[in-house]
């Protein structure tokens, strides 16, 4: 049972108070686009066996979504950050590459 | 047989003597016994029979390893099946039968198996029951259900109670023998947050029956004073009769405390819940059985459990015991023996030449040693009265026979790494020893990356004393310091205990041991395990240790192959004449030994076992004869039937006074949440697929909701209170979870919008008052202007009635005038009564929810959750109205344009009026002509919701069918599964007042 | 306001650690931003209390304020006081994005005091309670059992416990329940 730490109310949070939210930094394919990029959108979902930015809610306390990066073979914990942003903060994704060098953010800068 | 010593037994109060029965004998023990010791005290040696063959089972060992003494414990509602006698303490009164026997544990007819048992080999079950098919499901299934199982199950409710607790510590230190102790002296000292368990109610493991030399001292004088030393630390924590049984992910421990047995007040067991920075293994070992013919006859014990007995119990297991080793350590078996008066006509030796310094001890005493021997078969049908000898080497031709009532024997030792392995964890084969012990260099890992277990002292493969104590201490120093204790650990303690020579592994015995011994020669006791069914499971192909294991049922039983799996896997390896490792081991899971259902409950109980909402109205519906239904963890009256009623004709009576006169509905479990901020009006054009932007302030709005699937989610009315606010009405069920949904969006996607969600669903009582005389009642409160002038349908106003401050809305479910009226909860009841009062001339009555779903039904309302199950999309129910055209975007928009969404071709909403006015079976399906691929009737729709409406006097429903609205009047058949198929009408869905005039009055 | 009731009407479970109904108390749930001064002010007049840190609460007699979030607090005050105070910070936010509502009959409050208080909460919630992670004045929002709650100690023996009102009767049992089983002797030994 995983420990995460909310950014935004400062707590380590047990997973029983919190919600996972699958895969971070979807990004939203509305009216107009294409079959495939709503697609990927609605149904296409990474599972890595590794590296993973994921979406987790702190449902029992704070109530605020934030994002976690963390392997899902080791369960190390790079860092968890607020929603708000397109991309994991540039000092995850170094603590990610020191352990996989070969790790690279696909998703927007 | 086995008896009480006239002396010794450090663990047993004799001036505290205790009674208990076993299979309904009477016999007697002492405070400080186990089941186990005590029957073994009362001669009691055959304690059960085997699973598959009905073998007679003795005890073999004295802790959590023990295969084969579980016994029923307790009865009516205190019974649990396979208890390990061997971990639980004597209590007075304490009730035991014996379990897997029929008629009686001494005659059993199922030992009948035995004599089959070459038609009975690994995967019997498998070969024999596959063919012929149709047999499965009538004969060979019950067959096998009715042999499954060791105990009996409960019949009744267990009367005990049970809990759990959280902790949160530095270092938690697993297993109190003298490296547990050893480490908890290290972190504690150096200030960690220390919590420290041992699972048997003793402090010191094995040392305290080894006795070795500890700083100086015996080993149990060392143990006190540490133990001692320990109380005195502010940051450690204590607790003997408490396992660790699982370790998890992070850091999570699950630990197992057993409080009491024998109906003392308070829980009987507490599931701790730890989260542990650091967790220090100090879990020990287990010694290994020596696989030879007979091996499972009852006498047959582990050579230490022997000691144990006479040592902490003051137990002979029998006056003569032959033993039988492949190491020195047995050897402390024949001096304890020798040293409590009792004959060691022999100590059987697998090596050729062992000369320690225990061994010398032996010889000196004058015990008889033979070396490069083994055991060829033990003698006896259900007892031991001798054993054979054989030479190691060849295939087991009888040298010499010995009598003996007890053989106690020793493989070698195998460190306990279930909790370092059960979160990853990894192991190295140590061919010197002839064990796997833990890689400290392949630990569990934690959220910080870096190992979170350390394991210590002989469960990190340490034998000797001096390596034990040192161990520990390292670990325990080194979790405080990665912890982030600052204090300093002191000094590790000094321990002593003789040499041993080298350990020779023996898998088999004799080595070359021909198949009628291979075939008699138990490797899993409680599954009738041989060393020959491994052998065939490998010769049939199954390599993989977890196949095999599967195939043959090693290690599947209650005990989890505590005692078999390494000697299992090593006959494996024979087998398929690899390497140790490179078979490796099945995986350890948790819990380390079975945990009680109770325990893991906990206090979620009866009237805790769930959550149960109540409104602020519910004390009043129960006392007024409610007949509740859970809506999600609501519970909501379904209907008031009153004195000689059925709940069926109180529906009805609900229904006709609400049409007629005037109804009160509990609607307090209705979602609100207030949506607020400039970018409020813009938010909920994308929530909602109507618009609610351009709502009127003081003005309703019935809204549909869609998933980014464009599948229908939730649906309400909406009111709009000011420029920048609105509320949110939701489904019963739907409160929180579109309230997380709305949060959702804010907080990840459209961060930069201005709105603010607040969930007030709790803050009101809402009460639905209904009927043609609904305004008449409200008038009789009197204190605000309720007239369809100033409050019109679909509106809201705020003001008082009866006193209490209100918000009413004009909205209606049911089709009649209907206000749903808003007060603070803490004034609901009071309000409720109010209303009952103001309305008893007017025939006011309270109804439930089923008339609800009628009257709603019988105006072709939808209800989510019955016309809609997550493949709904709003066209479907004919709601197109709702979705709004001019806006560009609103979640399930672009979904609806997917071309299976946007196919005329679905089944859609109408009524469905049955020929003969019968109700039609909910879900039905409507029947269409021929039948698709798999033979199956092909289907045009399905009944959605369905009811007899009393206002109608006959049958009604709504479904989905094919292109349903345009075949109004054709008739279809439905499914039933009492009768004939039904055939009903495609109706319009509103079937009461189709032109909305009641409610617009 | 005469014919207002809490939900628990009272209850009281006395014990070693007893469990008793806090009775009404004004609630207003205030969303909004939290480093606005205005904002700040208006809170701290209404209630006396200072202005709380990041999970902190404060306090002032019965008054309070809870920080439930990083753009809401939870103000607490007399039940008959919501009213005006609503509308004061209705004035004194006028023109600020900001939502209040009176949540007072939302919730169910209620008290565990005891020595072994500490020990009895613990037994319900996964949050750590040791008295070196947990102390006086802070506040947390979690679970007990299987419901949501926040609870902060107003001294070293009392906790204050909020939980929805519709589970107010289950929270109150739990915790009746988990104070009657006994102490654990872990946290009051600490």
């Amino acid at each position: 049972m995983l420990m995460l730490h909310c950014p935004y109310c400062g707590q380590d949070v047990d997973e029983t108070d919190l919600h996972a939210g699958g895969e971070a930094h979807l990004k939203r394919f509305g009216p107009g686009s294409s079959d495939e990029d709503f697609e990927s959108y609605l149904f296409v979902r990474k599972n890595p066996k590794g590296i993973h930015v994921e979406r987790w809610r702190h449902a029992y306390g704070c109530g605020k979504w934030f994002l976690a990066a963390r392997s899902t073979v080791t369960l190390e914990v790079f860092g968890t950050y607020a929603a708000q942003t397109k991309s994991p903060p540039a000092d995850i994704q170094e603590k990610i590459r020191a352990v996989d060098p070969d790790w690279t953010w696909e998703g927007e800068a | 047989m086995s008896t009480r010593l006239s002396k010794g037994g450090r663990l047993i109060d004799r001036t505290k003597p205790l009674s208990f029965s076993f299979n309904g004998k009477q016999m007697r023990g002492y405070a400080g016994d186990t089941l186990a010791s005590a029957l073994l005290a009362n001669g009691q040696t055959l304690v059960g029979r085997s699973f598959k063959y009905h073998r007679a089972r003795g005890i073999v060992a004295s802790g959590a390893e023990e295969p084969n003494a579980l016994v029923n414990l307790g009865e009516g509602a205190k019974l649990e099946p396979n208890q390990r006698t061997t971990t639980t303490p004597l209590f007075d009164g304490l009730k035991a039968a014996s379990q897997n026997h029929w008629p009686t544990l001494e005659f059993d007819v199922g030992a009948i198996n035995t004599l089959l048992s070459r038609f009975l080999p690994a995967g019997f079950y498998y070969k024999m029951f596959i063919h012929p098919r149709p047999l499965w499901k009538h004969v060979y299934e019950p067959f096998i259900r009715k042999s499954a199982g060791l105990g009996k199950a409960p019949t009744e409710k267990d009367t005990d109670t049970y809990e759990h607790y959280n902790a949160h510590v530095d270092v938690l230190i697993i297993g109190g023998g003298i490296a547990g102790l050893s480490a908890a002296l290290a972190a504690g000292q150096a200030g960690a947050r220390v919590l420290l368990l041992e699972q048997t109610p003793v402090w010191g493991g094995r040392a305290a029956v080894d006795m070795p030399e500890i700083e100086g001292k015996p080993a149990t004088e060392w143990i006190s004073d540490t133990v001692a030393a320990l109380r005195g630390l502010p940051t450690v924590t204590m607790r003997t009769s408490c396992m660790g049984a699982g370790v998890y992910d992070h850091g999570y421990v699950l630990a197992y405390e057993h409080l009491h047995e024998g109906g003392k007040q308070g829980p009987r067991h507490r599931l701790w819940r730890i989260r542990a920075n650091q967790i220090v293994t100090a879990t020990g070992a287990i010694e290994r059985p020596l696989s030879f013919a007979a091996n499972d006859l009852p006498g047959v014990m582990l050579a230490s459990a022997v000691r144990d007995y006479v040592v902490n119990y003051g137990v002979s297991p029998g006056d003569r015991t032959v033993i039988v080793t492949n190491n020195d350590d047995a050897y402390r078996t024949a001096l304890v023996l020798h040293k409590s008066g009792l004959t060691v006509p022999m100590v059987v030796d697998a090596r050729a030449d062992p000369d320690g310094p225990l061994v010398r001890k032996v010889c000196e005493a004058g015990i008889a040693v033979r070396t490069g021997m083994g055991i060829a078969k033990v003698k006896g049908l259900r007892d031991v009265v001798g054993v054979a000898l054989c030479s190691m080497e060849g295939e087991g031709a009888v040298l010499e026979e010995l009598p003996c009532e007890c053989v106690a024997m020793s493989g070698g030792w195998s460190p306990i790494v279930h909790l370092w392995s059960h979160c990853g964890g990894k192991l190295n084969w140590d061919a010197e020893q002839a064990m796997f012990r833990p890689d400290p260099n392949r630990p569990p890992t934690g959220a910080d990356g870096k190992g979170f277990v350390i394991t210590a002292g002989t469960a990190n493969g340490h034998l000797f004393t001096s390596d034990v104590l040192t161990d520990g201490f390292t670990a325990g120093a080194g979790a405080a310091a990665q912890a982030g204790a600052k204090g300093k650990a002191g000094d590790a303690p000094e321990g002593f205990d003789e040499a041993q020579e080298p350990i020779q592994p023996v898998w088999m015995m004799p080595y070359g041991a021909k198949h009628k011994l291979r075939a008699k020669a138990w490797l899993d006791y409680q599954n009738d395990v041989k060393v020959s069914d491994v052998q065939l499971a490998a010769q049939e192909g199954f390599e993989s240790v977890e196949h095999a294991k599967r195939y043959t049922t090693l290690g599947m039983a209650t005990d989890q192959g505590k005692l078999s799996n390494i000697n299992g896997l090593a006959v494996l390896s024979n087998a398929l004449g690899s390497d140790i490792p490179d078979v490796g081991t099945t995986t350890f899971r948790p819990p380390y030994t079975p945990i009680s259902l109770g325990s893991i409950a906990g206090a979620a109980k009866d009237d805790l076992f769930q959550p149960i909402r109540k409104t602020p109205i519910y004390d009043w519906q129960a006392a007024n004869g409610a007949d509740f239904e859970p809506v999600g963890y609501w519970r909501r009256p379904y209907a008031f039937p009153r004195r000689e009623e059925t709940v069926h004709e109180a529906v009805h009576r609900e229904v006709k006074n609400t049409r007629e006169n005037v109804g009160l509905l509990d609607a307090s479990t209705l979602g609100k949440l207030i949506v607020s901020g400039p970018d409020a009006g813009k938010f909920l054009d994308m929530m909602y697929t109507n618009m609610m932007s351009s709502l009127p302030v003081g003005k309703c709005r019935y809204g549909l909701m869609c998933s980014e699937n464009g599948f229908l989610m939730d649906d309400g009315v909406v009111a709009r209170i000011n420029e920048d606010t609105w509320l949110c009405h939701t489904t019963s069920g739907g409160a929180d979870h579109i309230h997380g949904w709305m949060e959702d969006w804010l907080q990840c996607e459209w961060w930069d919008w201005k709105v603010y969600v607040a969930n007030v669903t709790e803050q009101y009582a809402q009460v639905a008052v209904v009927g043609p005389k609904a305004r008449k009642v409200l008038e009789a409160l009197g204190g605000m202007d309720v007239s369809k002038e100033a409050l019109p349908f679909m509106q809201w106003a705020d003001g008082t009635l009866g006193g209490i401050k209100v918000r009413v809305y004009r909205i209606s479910f049911s089709g009649e005038l209907s206000y749903e009226i808003a007060v603070d909860a803490s004034q609901g009841q009071a309000f409720w009564d109010a209303l009952m009062a103001a309305g008893e001339s007017h025939g006011i009555m309270p109804y439930g929810t089923e008339a609800l779903h009628i009257m709603r039904a019988e105006k072709g309302f939808i209800m989510i959750g019955d016309e809609t199950d997550g493949t709904v999309i709003p066209q479907d129910l004919n709601l197109n109205w709702a979705l709004s055209k001019k806006k560009d975007d609103y979640l399930g928009k672009r979904a609806h344009g997917r071309s299976h969404m946007d196919n005329p071709d679905r089944w859609k909403l109408v009524g469905l009026e049955t020929l003969d006015g019968s109700v039609l079976p909910d879900g039905a399906y409507g029947i269409a002509d021929g039948t698709n691929a798999n033979g199956q009737v092909n289907t045009q729709g399905r009944v959605t919701s369905t009811y007899h409406s009393p206002t109608l006097g006959r049958g009604i429903a709504m479904g989905l069918v094919h292109n349903g609205p345009d075949r109004m009047g054709d008739v279809i058949s439905f499914t039933n599964t009492h009768g004939d198929p039904i055939k009903a009408k495609i109706v319009s869905p509103v079937f009461y007042d189709p032109d909305g005039e009641k409610q617009n009055v | 306001m005469s014919n207002a009731v809490s939900v628990l009407g009272g209850k009281v479970a006395e014990g070693p650690v007893a469990v008793r109904d806090a009775g009404l108390r004004g609630m207003i749930t205030l969303r909004g931003d939290l480093s606005d001064q205005k904002l700040q002010e208006v809170c701290t007049k209404l209630t006396g209390a200072t202005f709380p840190a990041k999970g902190q609460v404060t306090s002032a007699g019965e008054n309070g304020i809870c920080w439930m979030s990083p753009d809401e607090l939870l103000l607490l005050v007399s039940y008959g006081a919501v009213g005006e105070a609503l509308e004061e910070i209705g004035k004194a936010l006028s023109g600020t994005h900001h939502l209040a509502a009176n949540v007072s009959d939302a919730r169910g409050m209620m008290t565990v005091a005891g020595a072994d208080a500490r020990d009895v909460v613990a037994k319900l919630t996964p949050v750590d309670l040791h008295p070196d992670s947990f102390g006086v004045g802070e506040l947390r929002r979690t679970r007990l059992g299987q419901v949501a709650a926040a609870f902060w100690m107003s001294d070293e023996t009392t906790f204050n416990v909020i939980c929805f009102r519709s589970v107010a009767q289950y929270t109150f049992d739990l915790l009746a329940t988990s104070a009657l089983a006994g102490p654990v002797d872990y946290l009051s030994q600490a």
